[in-house]
């Protein structure tokens, strides 16, 4: 992984996150508070604004920039948790000084255990989470197995979507639609969805 | 939707300009990150800094000034503001004896304070307003909602932060009114949010939403408009279930407009409210009615009593100077 992959990431995501509006929008009218969208769209293109600067910078560095500028962008809840995620991946990666498979898998559970711990949650309780985790496990598995790129980018798509599907059946115990108790059953979470649908996009990136 | 605005997108600075502008005397406005501080920078005390979604004004600008706030930052409407708008009012406002934050309880706001509170170079502590008896989790939170109560704990913070008492003893402060204080209000219609153009939720000419929030979220029920005696018992009744108050108790009873409702029907919330608190045993001491933390132009109200002591009486009472609240000076 280098600066240019964190840019066409960025692009990548920007443009799944364009092309699911309205999926975006009817999940999160129906249990949410019907800004998700409008907060992931404001947060990707001011990282892709940033290409030239980003393109400059060693990954971490990146990675710290990205987090800063989304925490001074997206505001509510979602920026805290997006930028917490890319400030812990960050500085493992600086720590390690390298972007070995190993490393990567470890930046990225780090970053998926800051947003468990600014958000107070777990898996389970209908939120990104319910994506997040079960990815970070895998990743940290396969990075072990010493599996190839591909083969974790395959597996890491496949466990996304499955974990997205399962805020369908969830009671909401955080996140937004944590009033509403039993009336959230049978909605996919909104932010679980978009989690998936950015990770699908910079999993395709690698072939 | 027909309000006073010129372009959406400049709402928010141009009302901050204005109220910096009416208010030169007192405080300073700072755009890009924004935040209002006073004028004069105090010294040698814990500095006191609000903040949150705009669209309770006069919350929390119009509380900055001697015996209450040293800074506020506002987010945009219904939306916390970010952590470097807080570093930036901190970085400003420090005075030597760290920072106390005090927020409302809502997820956006607790997380964007919280990671400014790690970021600073300054030791802080958090006062976490908790009002709200109509709910327990809410649209926004987990836990009750921070509202109307929040003005009370800050000026009584403010007023102890100016005899140079430490962060501990604010924070310890803060956390008492709170734990002592609660709220609950009542919807008659809906708010409009400038962007969404909208109304916030759908509530018929003959109902009213008990309990609702300041951004107009869900409360306990929706339910038949009633006589002002009818719908106040409600509140009173269930502000005495929370507070559990012992007869004899003295307390300040506030009654909060949401920003649609005359002043008028707050009077006579009040004269309801006061008599039946009274009835219970609870002796009014202190009072204060009128529109302090609004939800943009919601009509309804909400009711808040806080239970004195030595303590918070004689902080209640100290002098104030800030748009909105002044006294003794």
């Amino acid at each position: 992984m280098n600066s240019s992959f964190i840019v066409s990431a960025a692009i990548a995501i920007q443009n799944t996150i364009l092309l699911h509006e309205s999926e975006l929008e009817s999940l999160d009218r129906a249990i949410g508070d019907g800004d998700h969208y409008i907060n992931m769209k404001r947060g990707a293109q001011v990282i892709v604004e940033m290409q030239p600067e980003l393109a400059t910078l060693s990954p971490d560095a990146a990675l710290n920039k990205i987090g800063m500028k989304l925490l001074s962008t997206i505001g509510g809840a979602s920026g805290p948790l997006l930028a917490s995620f890319f400030l812990a991946m960050a500085k493992v990666i600086k720590e390690a000084g390298d972007t070995s498979t190993s490393t990567i898998a470890g930046a990225f559970t780090a970053g998926v255990d800051s947003i468990r711990q600014r958000g107070k949650a777990d898996i389970g309780e209908k939120t990104m989470l319910d994506v997040l985790i079960p990815i970070a496990n895998q990743f940290t598995t396969l990075a072990t197995q010493n599996a190839s790129a591909k083969e974790i980018s395959k597996a890491l798509t496949l466990t996304a979507e499955q974990g997205m599907l399962s805020t369908r059946d969830l009671i909401a115990t955080k996140g937004r639609a944590a009033g509403l108790g039993e009336r959230a059953i049978g909605h996919i979470d909104p932010g679980a969805k978009s989690c998936q649908l950015m990770i699908e996009a910079v999993c395709n990136l690698i072939k | 939707m027909k309000k006073f605005i010129n372009k959406t997108d400049d709402i928010l600075v141009e009302s901050l300009s204005g109220f910096a502008l009416a208010h030169s005397d007192l405080v300073n406005l700072n755009l890009d990150p924004n935040y209002v501080s006073r004028k004069q920078k105090a010294t040698d005390k814990v500095a006191i800094i609000s903040g949150g979604g705009s669209g309770h004004e006069p919350l929390h600008a119009g509380y900055i000034g001697y015996g209450m706030l040293d800074a506020a930052c506002p987010g945009h409407v219904f939306t916390s503001p970010t952590p470097d708008q807080m570093m930036t009012a901190a970085e400003a406002v420090h005075a030597g004896k760290g920072i106390l934050f005090i927020v409302k309880n809502y997820a956006g706001d607790v997380m964007n304070f919280e990671m400014a509170a790690e970021m600073l170079p300054f030791e802080s502590a958090t006062v976490l307003t908790s009002d709200d008896c109509a709910v327990i989790n809410s649209t926004y939170t987990t836990g009750r909602r921070g509202v109307a109560g929040t003005v009370i704990v800050e000026k009584c913070v403010g007023s102890l932060a100016e005899t140079g008492a430490d962060l501990q003893a604010c924070k310890a402060l803060g956390d008492k009114v709170n734990s002592r204080t609660a709220s609950m209000g009542v919807a008659l219609t809906s708010c409009t949010v400038p962007a969404a153009g909208r109304p916030t939720f759908d509530i018929d000419d003959t109902e009213l939403e008990m309990g609702v929030g300041i951004h107009g979220e869900p409360g306990r029920r929706r339910e038949a408009m009633r006589e002002a005696d009818a719908i106040v018992t409600d509140v009173v009744n269930a502000i005495l279930d929370a507070l559990k108050p012992a007869t004899g108790s003295e307390a300040l009873l506030l009654i909060n407009g949401f920003g649609a409702t005359p002043l008028m029907e707050l009077y006579i919330i009040y004269n309801t409210a006061a008599r039946l608190f009274s009835t219970h045993g609870i002796k009014i001491t202190r009072s204060l009615v009128g529109n302090y933390t609004t939800a943009l132009d919601m009509a309804g109200a909400s009711v808040t009593l806080c239970l004195l002591d030595d303590d918070i009486r004689q902080h209640w009472d100290s002098p104030v100077h800030t748009a909105a609240l002044r006294w003794g000076v």
